[in-house]
């Protein structure tokens, strides 16, 4: 039982897509600045990555190797257009406020990565919650990074006031910092770092790191 | 005599190595049909609520142009984008219609068609607000080619048929923080107060780096020149005379 929820489970810590293999960070940046873009992302990567991943190991040992990629690509891509016109028409403000980024799912390495690595050599059953698993570990680092930057940016959280700002009479002072790019980026540092102090195995093997004089040369 | 059985050529495929070329286009072809087929489905099944979405987004929009641009509410008696006359013009003879046709078109030469549009619809829709007798505002569509969109809009004119009174640009698909920027408030600011033509009636308006000089520029986009000339082209084909160009001068003069 355990093994075959192994899928599952695994990325949502041990092996996280986003602060272990750092894959999709370009989405993580760009969507975290509010609650509600990011939990809207996450689902519609994570439904994206599961109908893929179904149809992709559903089809597998019929897709010919030489045009594997485009085959997955194709497919992916189709899922996500679909995904962006429900988004467009069911969520039709917050598919405005995510703009481009829903059809960058299509380039986001997580989904063809699944695809390839697990869904091409799998079963449709344990490529689902493969999917599943890897879609929930993204979309537990976006929700990290989207609560920080959002409460620490705005005051807010998914739009509700927590802490009452200067601007609206109330006390805190809202760290604009927050709402730019490169603070996704250094919180997602310290959360990596955070993760492989605790977890120690995450970290790479010394082959792996770039060596120190050969940086400084 | 070769086997058509659909069944039988279904397993001879399925049973045929996979990297036979046979195999290969087969399995391109079928993917390729089955997104292509996911994809229109979900365009059409979606249509009707993605263009009622889109026409709240346009109507949303001219109303925040009412809203923002100063005095025009004033002038506006009851509230907002329902106070306003609209007005169905057939560019050809300028007589007015009932309903928008989109049938209906006309030919555009490329020499013509500064905007990029290929055709041009003859049937229009025109805002327009009375104080009292005298018109007060005029609000035109407006729409062109872009560098890789279509852009739609509306021009808001005063009474005076010349002035800008504001641009809204109400769909893009530009590059987002290049072009996109035509859409953000900043850049719109420039618009109010802008000439179209000069005393000669030459259309003069226009979207250049730098610019701001004279009454009639407005400041291009840096790194986006071709959503800048986008915008400019577009407004001075649709004032022109195979735009609204008519349509002004009649107003102008009281016939319409």
């Amino acid at each position: 039982m355990r093994a075959a929820l192994k899928p599952l489970f695994d990325p949502l810590l041990r092996d996280n897509p986003v602060t272990v293999q750092i894959l999709g960070i370009c989405s993580a940046l760009a969507v975290t600045t509010s609650m509600t873009t990011a939990l809207t992302m996450s689902l519609a990567l994570t439904a994206v990555l599961v109908a893929s991943s179904a149809v992709i190991s559903l089809i597998r040992r019929h897709i010919p190797a030489q045009i594997r990629l485009i085959l997955q690509i194709t497919i992916i891509a189709a899922m996500v257009i679909v995904a962006d016109l429900i988004l467009q028409a069911y969520a039709y403000a917050i598919s405005q406020r995510l703009s481009i980024f829903v059809s960058l799912i299509v380039t986001n390495c997580i989904v063809l990565g699944r695809a390839e690595a697990f869904a091409m050599s799998h079963p449709v059953g344990p490529s689902i919650l493969d999917a599943l698993g890897n879609g929930a570990g993204y979309s537990a680092i976006l929700m990290v990074i989207a609560f920080l930057r959002e409460l620490l940016g705005f005051g807010t959280l998914f739009g509700a006031t927590i802490f009452p700002t200067v601007a609206d009479g109330g006390w805190y002072q809202p760290f604009g910092f927050m709402l730019l790019a490169p603070s996704a980026f250094m919180l997602l540092g310290l959360l990596v770092w955070a993760l492989r102090s605790w977890r120690s195995e995450q970290v790479e093997p010394a082959s792996t790191r770039v060596d120190r004089e050969e940086a400084l040369s | 005599m070769p086997d058509l059985n659909p069944i039988s050529l279904w397993q001879r495929l399925l049973a045929a190595p996979n990297d036979s070329r046979g195999k290969t286009l087969t399995m391109a072809f079928l993917v390729s049909f089955a997104a292509a087929l996911a994809v229109s489905s979900a365009a059409v099944l979606l249509g009707p609520r993605l263009d009622a979405n889109r026409e709240a987004e346009r109507r949303a929009r001219l109303e925040a142009l009412i809203a923002e641009t100063p005095g025009l509410a004033e002038v506006l008696p009851g509230s907002g984008i329902d106070s306003l006359e609209v007005l169905t013009v057939d560019l050809r003879d300028l007589s007015l219609a009932d309903a928008v046709d989109p049938t209906q078109v006309t030919e555009l030469t490329p020499d013509d068609d500064i905007a990029g549009i290929g055709t041009r619809p003859d049937l229009q829709q025109i805002f327009m607000a009375r104080d009292g007798r005298d018109l007060a505002l005029v609000i035109l569509p407006v729409y062109g080619q872009g560098y890789q969109s279509t852009i739609r809009g509306y021009l808001a004119l005063g009474p005076d048929l010349n002035t800008v009174i504001g641009l809204t640009i109400t769909e893009q698909g530009e590059t987002p923080g290049l072009g996109a920027t035509i859409q953000t408030p900043g850049w719109l600011a420039q618009w109010p107060g802008t000439q179209l033509m000069d005393e000669a009636g030459e259309i003069r308006v226009a979207v250049v780096r730098g610019g701001g000089s004279t009454a009639y520029e407005v400041d291009a986009i840096t790194g986006a020149t071709r959503s800048s000339n986008g915008v400019q082209n577009m407004i001075r084909f649709w004032v022109g005379p195979l735009g609204f160009g008519p349509v002004l001068d009649a107003l102008r003069s009281g016939d319409l």
